[in-house]
């Protein structure tokens, strides 16, 4: 889960991790409240989890009151590649004298934690990386371990901050491995991390991405969750419990597993179609589960057809077979339905479909002749 | 010849008490492997069908000399209970839990490096691993797979892994093992591992091989068989339509900016000589080739 700056920098404050004083502001008043009470002059910061805010007109200064209505009424609203702004972050401005940038993330190849940290910060570290890899001083770190102190010195050291911020920068970097690690985030990245020109440092922005597999033990997750802004495809297939990602295609798709999920999308793909989703039943689906997959990818308005993969293992193929049943008594699904049934109880599943069977109703023995009907009738 | 287990290889399943922990583990026990126990804490004593439970991992290989467990507990037990395992005295630990913590899985990981050198991890987040016809440690239906070789599966999915035993089994071809890796960041054994092991089996004689987006393990594996395999390899790579920035469905297979491709990952592949193939149907259809002309 993606966080908004606002609540990154709050996440960062729980641990300690210094950031401008400001507030949250989702209309014009309440950025003037905020402006008022953490002093101006301030800057007017559009909150969408989207890079190019700046360039979007997303980020202003503002010197004064008048400035702020100007600001917070242009901003709110503002679409920002495909972004809608309905929340304004209001911080006191900040005079900055060096950016630097700083993140943690897990090293996959290395199996340990791998941080970045770069003088040269406020640009993207991807073009920092491609231009001057020399710039950024990269420390791993082992999980086990952790990361200390002393460790946290030598690499301010290493990445030549200057002299004055770098025994902050070195505490502020062991809080932040701290709300990496104990806060569960897949990345907690600061760019810019600045020095200000009296000396003191903190983070002026805030990118962190949460571990969904660890809100159990993070019930104060919730809260994020609740600003989630999702596609109402994705929302109704979540209160279903399905595992579901909504494309822009044609075929309505559904499978067990996600490695046959994504391979259905790609084989759909070479024969000539596109996919209207990602949908992944999981294993051991019984029928009630299917016949939830049926509706929501039949409320899809852009699905002219739906392609059901299943390869039984735990998932048994005569549940499937029931659960199209059940879907197509419970709702009118409007779409011609393909399926390819395989694996644990594939006879049993054929058989109990075989009497139902029609010209919108069909069955094909491989995955591939399945995608080729289906995106017959998709392109028809 | 089977790789990490074999005929003789001693199970307990940690979790046997819980529903799918005996779903699993007594469907194993039904295909033949050796479930010589199980491992519940507080219910040391009893038996699930006549499997004996022990209220730790230790008890259970002292009293039955196993040295593998199937951790089938939910993901808050399941660290503890592979370094449990570890300490026990197991060396080979297959773990099918599903939404470990990346964290987590971090540390278990390191510690198993560091304080258990000889251990293997299989997972977490995997269909499991299966010889036909000597051991079957996790979820896959035993039906699927046909015993005799000569191909060796290393996987990513587990789905997909059933789809490649269905495809070269209904065309007759035999399996030596079938090792699902999983989708999770961390997997404790990597594709390289399996194909080192694979490589030394000298009753494996081609390996299938299925990734999918996410990370960079398949560029690695391509380094690694440029370099090392002399058997041939067909791959197939999930996800060549899968969006950027989208978590599908694993943990694992998310790609983030220009990195963990399908594309990318399919001509590291192929420039290392390994047959990529653009579907499972096909990469079926090759290996039914290559075996046939061995």
């Amino acid at each position: 889960m993606d966080l908004f700056e606002y609540q990154g920098k709050q996440y960062f404050a729980r641990f300690g991790i210094a950031v401008s004083p400001g507030d949250i502001a989702d209309t014009v008043e309440e950025a003037l409240a905020v402006a008022q009470r953490v002093g101006y002059p301030v800057v007017v910061k559009a909150q969408v989890k989207v890079g190019g805010r700046g360039k979007a007109g997303g980020v202003k200064l503002a010197a004064n009151a008048d400035e702020v209505r100007l600001h917070a009424g242009n901003i709110l609203g503002l679409d920002i590649k495909g972004h809608v702004v309905h929340r304004l972050w209001v911080e006191r401005s900040s005079d900055i004298a060096k950016e630097y940038y700083a993140s943690f993330t897990l090293d996959r190849p290395n199996k340990t934690h791998l941080g970045m940290l770069s003088a040269q910060g406020g640009v993207e570290i991807e073009v920092v990386a491609e231009e001057n890899p020399d710039a950024i001083a990269f420390l791993t770190i082992d999980p086990v371990r952790g990361l200390d102190l002393a460790t946290a010195r030598r690499w301010v050291d290493e990445a030549e901050l200057d002299v004055p911020a770098r025994e902050q920068a070195a505490e502020l970097l062991v809080k932040l491995y701290d709300c990496y690690t104990t806060g569960d985030c897949d990345l907690a990245e600061i760019n810019p991390l600045i020095l200000t020109p009296d000396g003191t440092v903190h983070a002026l922005d805030a990118k962190v991405t949460l571990d969904e597999n660890a809100s159990y033990r993070h019930p104060e997750w919730e809260e994020f969750r609740a600003t989630e802004t999702e596609d109402p495809r994705e929302k109704m297939a979540k209160e279903k419990g399905l595992n579901y990602i909504g494309l822009d295609g044609t075929v309505g798709i559904i499978a067990n597993g996600a490695g046959l999920a994504m391979s259905t999308l790609d084989v759909v793909n070479q024969v000539g179609g596109t996919a209207a989703n990602f949908l992944d039943i999981g294993g051991g689906a019984n029928a009630d589960i299917m016949a939830s997959a049926m509706e929501v990818i039949n409320a899809d308005p852009k699905v002219k057809v739906i392609f059901v993969n299943i390869f039984g293992g735990i998932t048994r193929v005569d549940e499937v077979a029931k659960g199209v049943l059940e879907a197509l008594q419970r709702v009118s699904i409007t779409s011609p339905v393909v399926l390819r049934l395989d694996g644990t109880n594939a006879v049993e599943g054929r058989a109990i479909l075989a009497p139902h069977l029609s010209d919108t109703l069909i069955t094909e023995p491989t995955m591939l002749d399945a995608a080729r009907r289906a995106v017959a009738f998709a392109n028809a | 010849m089977s790789i990490f287990v074999d005929e003789n290889t001693k199970v307990i399943v940690q979790g046997l008490t819980g529903g799918q922990g005996k779903f699993h583990g007594l469907r194993n026990r039904a295909y033949g492997t050796k479930v010589v126990g199980g491992v519940t804490p507080g219910k040391g004593g009893s038996d699930v069908e006549g499997i004996p439970v022990f209220n730790t991992v230790k008890e259970a290989v002292d009293a039955t000399g196993a040295s593998a467990s199937f951790v089938v507990v939910p993901p808050k037990f399941a660290s503890a209970a592979i370094i449990e395992a570890a300490e026990g005295g197991i060396t080979f630990i297959v773990c099918i839990t599903e939404g470990i913590p990346a964290h987590d899985e971090a540390v278990t990981y390191n510690r198993l490096v560091e304080e258990f050198p000889g251990v293997r991890l299989l997972g977490p987040n995997c269909p499991g691993i299966i010889s036909p016809g000597k051991c079957n440690i996790g979820i896959t239906s035993g039906d699927i797979a046909l015993a005799g070789g000569p191909v060796g599966i290393v996987s990513r999915s587990g789905t997909l892994t059933y789809q490649a035993l269905h495809e070269l089994s209904q065309q007759g071809i035999g399996q030596t093992t079938c090792v699902g890796i999983g989708g999770d960041p961390v997997p404790g054994t990597n594709f390289i591992d399996c194909l080192a092991a694979f490589e030394a089996d000298p009753e494996t004689k081609a390996v299938m091989m299925i990734g999918e987006i996410g990370g960079s393990e398949e560029e690695r594996a391509a380094e690694w068989i440029k370099a090392n395999m002399t058997k041939p390899v067909v791959s197939y790579v999930a996800g060549v339509t899968a969006p950027p920035g989208r978590k599908m469905g694993h943990a694992g297979a998310i790609i983030s900016g220009s990195k963990g491709t399908a594309q990318a990952k399919m001509d590291a592949l192929r420039d290392a000589g390994v047959h990529v193939c653009l579907n499972p149907t096909e990469a079926g259809q090759k290996m039914v080739e290559i075996v046939k002309a061995l």
